[in-house]
This record gives structure tokens, sequence and C-alpha cells, in this order.
């Protein structure tokens, strides 16, 4: 039989705010356990939580990025679990009445575009960490830091629109995109800032009638979402030909043997009793201050995409590839402003700068070439002082030293040799050189016009304006 | 109206309560009770009104985006049951 998975995902934002959620300790990553807690966030009788402005404010840009309603009254309430990460017994989080409500995104899948609808966006706080093993004195237990209880997330739940694990990870790609080019989140998957729950399931081809899901938790990279969802569609159609059925149950994944397992003893915990906090009052958000987050909003990704190839004249996938971050995006519209060239840029951008920035690992905003040096070193090449060869070598040069193009073709004496007489004579002295490889030309050897232009280019170091050596060469040769 | 004890015991299980049978068989009857006596208010007709998620009249109770001190690890720690190094002592959670 022929299967249909069917999957939806749960994403974790953690939304880069100063301070938690509900009190002013700070969300800073890294700091020594259980430093940045007060009565607020360790869950101490009578302390009051007081909700941070800055998380609505987040929460209206996610879901105005993801065409959601924003809703016009929200509630916190409390979800009930005992964990030791969650030290108040309960989590506040929203239930009836989320921030934001049926939203969607276009991801590119094999036929071209395909909607996934979100059906909620909610806010709540996280919990603390659990730490096993490594320190002296854990070995029998587990240790808990409370730093992290308490910081701002968005949970963005997908509709079950998903129906492979491609999907999925387009899906995911996208919202990735969406939360750090807004600024919302620093989209660190490897310190947990932006983690995904899986809801898979798998029905006959053909079928209406979703099968029963399996809930796969926290994987922490795009690689392993992927992984985690192929191998679990298998386990699920496995487990049906072999006469079973699958149970509603969460699963973790376990990225060394590349398969998920069944956390036991979950089961109850799905019956949170969910209530509204009295703690907190509800939350009203009125059609001017969703107005005033529209109009600061960036310009989206999709959006970008369209001026680029209209205002530049760069194809649609170089548009794409220009706008898979924010800042590489404004490092492109910087350049192109001051050179004019869409497509040299692009190409340069996508070519020899994302080479460089791979190999060095240097985020873009901390690059070397600034977009003003790029923009110099094609007016070089646009001016014919140098060619494209040579280009390449200083931009080596300028992203080792940060010098100005200029100045790296004076000291180097790079400048294209436009002369032609004395490219004529470096073409005469290679012919005569090569008096067998000509003769072989002028029997009819056509081929070995690339093995001049070689020599050619060799002999003057690269700097040889290649037009000239073409036009020359083929003059000399056909005397 | 009477609980069941398998409803009595679910409750229990959540609220990681151990009861006695004896105990399960009178909250069985006090819970029946408390919910017997909410029930009055399913006479009420109440279409037209929205349910209430607070009691005081109040919206929009925020706080700027600025951090404060915090109260320092040893203030912190200082009720834990057990302490190891900056961490709260648990015994292991075995998943």
């Amino acid at each position: 039989m022929k299967y249909q998975p069917v999957i939806g995902l749960e994403i974790h934002v953690q939304l880069l705010t100063d301070s938690k959620i509900f009190c002013g300790c700070s969300t800073k990553f890294g700091a020594e356990p259980n430093s940045q807690t007060c009565p607020v966030c360790l869950g101490l009788p009578g302390a009051l939580p007081v909700f941070n402005e800055k998380v609505a404010e987040f929460a209206i840009k996610a879901g105005l990025a993801t065409n959601c309603t924003i809703s016009p009254r929200s509630i916190f309430a409390r979800k009930n679990y005992f964990y030791p990460d969650l030290p108040k017994g309960y989590q506040i989080s929203q239930f009836e009445e989320p921030i934001c409500l049926k939203g969607w995104l276009d991801i590119q899948v094999d036929g071209g575009l395909k909607r996934i609808g979100i059906t909620r966006i909610h806010m709540e706080e996280d919990a603390g960490k659990l730490v096993h093993g490594d320190i002296s004195g854990l070995e029998d237990g587990s240790g808990v830091d409370l730093n992290r209880a308490c910081t701002p997330l968005l949970e963005i739940v997908s509709e079950p629109d998903l129906r492979s694990a491609d999907e999925a990870i387009a899906y995911l790609k996208k919202i990735h995109q969406i939360v750090t080019w807004l600024g919302i989140c620093d989209g660190n998957m490897e310190e947990g800032s932006f983690r995904c729950d899986a809801n898979v399931s798998v029905m006959p081809a053909g079928s209406q009638t979703f099968g029963t899901r399996a809930e796969i938790k926290n994987v922490n990279s795009f690689k392993f979402v992927k992984q985690a969802i192929e191998h679990e569609i298998e386990r699920q159609i496995d487990l049906i030909e072999d006469g079973g059925t699958v149970v509603q149950e969460t699963r973790l994944f376990d990225p060394n043997s590349g398969k998920t397992r069944s956390m036991r003893g979950k089961e109850e915990a799905h019956d949170y009793r969910y209530f509204p906090d009295p703690d907190l009052v509800p939350l009203v958000i009125d059609d001017a201050w969703v107005q005033r987050v529209r109009s600061e909003l960036p310009e989206l990704p999709e959006q970008k995409i369209m001026r680029f190839t209209d205002e530049y004249g760069i194809p649609a996938y170089d548009a794409e590839v220009l706008t898979a971050s924010r800042p590489l995006a404004e490092y492109y519209e910087e350049c192109v402003t001051l050179n004019g060239n869409g497509k040299a840029v692009s190409n340069w951008v996508m070519g020899e700068l994302t080479r460089a920035l791979n190999d060095s690992g240097a985020s873009i905003d901390k690059c070397p070439v600034t977009p003003r040096l790029l923009a110099e070193l094609l007016k070089l090449i646009d001016s014919g002082t140098i060619s494209g060869k040579i280009a390449k070598t200083v931009f080596d040069e300028m992203w080792r030293s940060g010098k100005e193009p200029g100045k790296i073709v004076e000291e180097q004496g790079l400048i294209q040799v436009s002369d032609s007489g004395a490219i004529e004579a470096i073409i005469d002295e290679i012919l005569a050189r090569e008096a067998e490889q000509v003769a072989e030309y002028r029997s009819g050897k056509e081929k070995l016009f690339g093995f001049f232009v070689g020599q050619v280019m060799k002999a003057s170091k690269g700097k040889a304006n290649p037009a000239l050596v073409n036009e020359l060469l083929l003059k000399k040769l056909n005397e | 109206m009477k609980l069941t004890v398998a409803e009595v015991e679910h409750v229990a299980r959540l609220a990681r309560l151990e009861l006695t049978e004896d105990e399960k068989n009178l909250f069985a009857g006090q819970m029946g009770a408390i919910l017997g006596y909410v029930k009055k208010l399913n006479e009420l007709n109440t279409d037209d009104i929205l349910p209430t998620s607070h009691a005081v009249p109040m919206e929009n109770a925020f706080r700027a985006d600025q951090t404060c001190p915090s109260i320092g690890i040893d203030k912190a720690l200082a009720n834990a049951p057990k302490r190891v190094d900056s961490f709260y002592y648990v015994p292991k959670v075995i998943e």
C-alpha cells in the first residue's frame, strides 16, 4: 500500500528582548546558573508577574509577517504540569484567545508554490534547563538552572498541511528566515533560540482521515528535523504494515542513531487543565497599535525579491539567494546603489563574496570587504583598468588587508594591459616559440586557439586585456 | 452526585497525591458535592455573556523591556533542599 505522511510543526521562537517576559531579569545566554533569577521567575509565593510590552510588539510583528489576524483581545492561561525545570508547577502560556490566529505562508515545492496554514501564534514563558552528568555531585541526580525560566517565547503552530519532510523543512526555514529578518529572534538553533516539535502521522494514500500522530520533541537542527521526520514516517509505515497501530505519544529524536524513541510516562501529562491566569490582565490591542507595527515592518523577503528583479534586472533565482538573510540583502543593495550594475554585483556577491564568507566562517556584517570596496572593485573592471580575472586576486587581497582596490592594483602593478603594441609583442614571441602548434592550428586544428590565449595570458601575468588578446591573436594566426 | 473513584485517582495523580482507599471514597463524595453546588450556575441563561477570564476590570498592565538586578545565586538557592555548585539538585529525571 502507498502511504501519505501528514505533518504539522510547532515552532518555538525565543524572542530577542533584554529582559524576561514577566520580570526584569536578563535573558542573556551563557550566564552562571541561576544568576539571572528573581522571585517571579523562581516561582516564589506571592510574586506577581508583569507583562513585558515588547513581547506583544514582537508577536504582532510575527503575526503580520505571516498573514495572521491579530486578536483585539487575548488572555494568558496557566498550563499545569510537574517537571523539575518548571518552578511554579505551571507554565504561563496562552490557550483560548491567543494573540495571532489564522495565518499562512507560501513555500516553494516541486510543482510551484504551496500555501501552508498557520493555526495560531501564542506567547509563553520558557522553562528552565536540566543539566545531567558531567558535573561532580550530579552523578546521581540532575541540576536545575532557572536562568532560562520566564524567557519570552512565541509558539507558531502550523496546520497539518505539510506532506513530506522536505516540505516541513522548507516551511521551517521560511519561518526561521522571517523571525530573524524581523529581528525578533537570533535564530540560533544550537543554543535553543529556535526549536521545533513535529507532529507526524501517516494515512493510506488518497484517504481523507488522518492517522494517529506522534509528536517528536525539540530537534535542534534543520538536518535533524528532516532525519527525525523521515525516520518517524518510516517507523509508522513499518508498524502498520506489520499489523500494529500507532499510539499517540511523545517521542525523542536521538541524533546518534538517527531514530526516534518513546518518552514513556508522558501519556497523562497531556491533561494540562488550562485556566486563565488571575495574575495577568487581558491584553487588548487596538487597530492603531496594529497599524503602527505594520508601518514599522521592514520590507520582507518576498517583497524584496520582487523589487530586486524589477529594479536591478536580476533573475528571480539571484534575488532569492540574495534575500536569504536581511544583512546579505542589505549588503547587495548598498553595493548596487554605488555601482549600478545589478547583475555584476549579484554575481560577485553570490560568487566570490559568499565563497570567502563560507571559507572564513565570518558573518556578513563583519565582512572586511565592505559594499563600498566591492563597488570600487567592480568600477575598476567596468573601466577596463583590470580584468575580471585579476579582480579576483584583488578581491582576495582586499579580504586580507581591507585596502582600497585601486591602491592594491597600483601597488602590485595589476593594471590591465590594453596597449595593443605591447600585447602584439607578447603574441609574436609566443607564436615564434610555438611554431609547431601554429602550423597545426593553421592546418585546421582550431581547438588550439585556447592554448595560445592561455600562453599569452600567462606571459602577461594575467594582465593582458582578454578581449584584445582574442582579437589580436585571431588576426595574427590567420595572417 | 458522587465522583467515581477512577476520577479521583486521575486528579490525584495529576496533583502528585497519594491517597488511601478511604480517602478516595471520602473525596469522591466531597468533590462531587462541590461540583454539584457549582452546577447551580447552569440554571442561568449565559448565552450573551462572555466567559470571565479576570475578576478585575482592567487591561494592558505592562512593564517596559528593561532589565533590573537579579537577586543573586545564593539568595536564589537559599531555600533549595540541596545545592550542587550553582544548581538546584533534584533526583534524576528519567525519560
